[in-house]
């Protein structure tokens, strides 16, 4: 775990568009900070800003000690779970939750080890050898959660993650993603 | 009363896939018959059955049989679909999900290419492999393909990657991988059903190709099918039109097995992404 901190974080679009607007924030170790706006408001630009996905044209950003601007997202030390999950649809269930480790190199035993140690927390052991299509929406949203889980990272970030969701499974999602996410630190993105 | 439309649609269906069909099943018909039946008939029930023409057909009236050159045909399809395959993915991964510069211009190049008739690259094309010392070899009807120069195939692959949602690619970008394992580990997997096409469609016409070989090959031992079908029309003898017929429908059946194995391919499209919602 490690703190966040934004200082001026801009994006200016190569069109001209300025889409952030300076942005200052601390997250502390162990946080839980959401974000909330009206639609377009630049909330997943942001989002994406601090895993990487997107380039930051100006100001810092550090994780713990560290300047990342530069950095790819492998390095930042992050995690992140979309709104429509992204599960890679040609692995099973046990090889999405692995593949992160694997390409870190993490050993094998290790990854068993954390993958089911994921899936136990997030009571999916039974759906480990299922593909993505034969999951449920609420079942889908967990392996995207417990992907994000195996891979121990600094910093949470969840876009949208429960707009895909009917409102009873959202309400209990609620709930567990706080109790899972409790001692970690991430930042949540959602428009309700 | 559904069950009679239905039937009435079958029907219909059914007469026109004859219609569309009968010049094939005639060509089956054809190869048991004699030269003046096959002239003088249109029906395809030949008055008996007789597997002799596929025995002349296949001997040849050359040294080898048709198992040479089906050998030959083998060893040009495959390491040209293999080439294929590899610079076609590559190629159409940079035009699809990477910003460079003059992209969007190489890209309209590419596509005019197509545009390009094949024949006016045949004479530099010619001359260039004779100055290599390549003629009477495989290496003109293969490396060609190397570089990616069957852009109706990149083209292809452009517009079903363009298609397919960058999240997933995202997410493995968070999980680590570079461009290269991104392609291997995600792309690749994700566009089995266009890469699939891609095999077909090369297959099919890598062995039907005629020109190419005609061109670049002088030994008979290295001809491949479609040019060893032409020879077993002689020139100076009657031709026995049975045989060449039955060689023909046995060098219909690699493709058609090629297609009808890879069909079900086809319809798994990139629709069982794992999106839902």
């Amino acid at each position: 775990m490690a703190q966040l901190s934004l200082s001026r974080i801009e994006k200016v679009y190569p069109n001209g568009f300025k889409a952030v607007h300076g942005v200052d924030l601390q997250v502390r170790d162990g946080e839980f900070m959401v974000f909330v706006g009206p639609s377009g408001c630049a909330k997943s630009t942001l989002l994406r800003m601090i895993a990487g996905l997107e380039s930051i044209t100006g100001g810092e950003l550090r994780i713990g000690e560290r300047v990342v601007n530069e950095l790819t997202p492998k390095q930042r030390g992050i995690a992140m779970v979309f709104q429509n999950y992204a599960l890679y649809p040609h692995m099973k269930v046990y090889d999405n939750l692995a593949f992160g480790l694997k390409l870190a190199g993490t050993p094998k035993a290790e990854v068993d080890q954390r993958v089911r140690h994921a899936a136990q927390l997030l009571e999916m052991e039974h759906l480990l050898d299922r593909y993505p299509k034969q999951l449920s929406g609420g079942q889908a949203q967990r392996v995207a959660v417990g992907r994000a889980i195996v891979k121990k990272p600094e910093v949470f970030l969840f876009d949208e993650p429960l707009s895909n969701l009917d409102a009873k499974l959202r309400a209990s999602m609620r709930v567990r993603l706080t109790e899972l996410l409790r001692p970690a630190r991430h930042r949540r993105l959602r428009h309700s | 009363m559904k069950s009679r439309s239905a039937w009435m649609r079958y029907a219909a269906l059914g007469i026109v896939a004859l219609v569309m069909l009968y010049p094939l099943i005639w060509l089956v018909g054809a190869t048991f018959k004699t030269n003046a039946e096959i002239f003088t008939e249109v029906g395809f029930w030949p008055r008996s059955f007789d597997f002799d023409a596929y025995a002349k057909g296949w001997k040849t009236s050359t040294e080898y049989t048709f198992a040479t050159y089906f050998l030959n045909s083998f060893a040009i399809v495959i390491p040209r679909i293999a080439v294929t395959v590899v610079s076609c993915v590559l190629v159409a991964y940079a035009f699809a999900r990477f910003e460079f510069w003059g992209k969007k211009w190489l890209f309209g190049v590419m596509v005019a290419t197509m545009m390009l008739p094949l024949i006016v690259l045949r004479l530099p094309q010619y001359l260039m492999f004779r100055e290599f010392g390549w003629l009477d070899t495989y290496w003109p009807l293969v490396l060609p393909s190397a570089f990616a120069t069957d852009t109706f195939f990149v083209f292809m692959l452009v517009q079903f990657l363009r298609g397919i949602p960058r999240d997933m690619e995202e997410a493995a970008m968070i999980d680590g991988c570079n461009a290269l394992q991104m392609l291997w580990h995600i792309i690749v997997p994700l566009l089995k059903p266009a890469i699939i096409s891609v095999i077909v469609f090369q297959f099919i016409w890598t062995m039907n190709d005629f020109m190419g070989p005609l061109i670049y090959l002088s030994s008979v031992e290295k001809y491949p099918v479609s040019l060893a079908l032409k020879m077993s029309i002689g020139a100076t003898e009657e031709v026995a039109w049975a045989n060449v017929i039955a060689i023909s429908v046995v060098a219909l059946l690699p493709s058609v097995a090629v297609f009808f194995m890879a069909q079900r391919h086809f319809i798994d499209g990139a629709a069982s992404s794992g999106i839902k919602g």
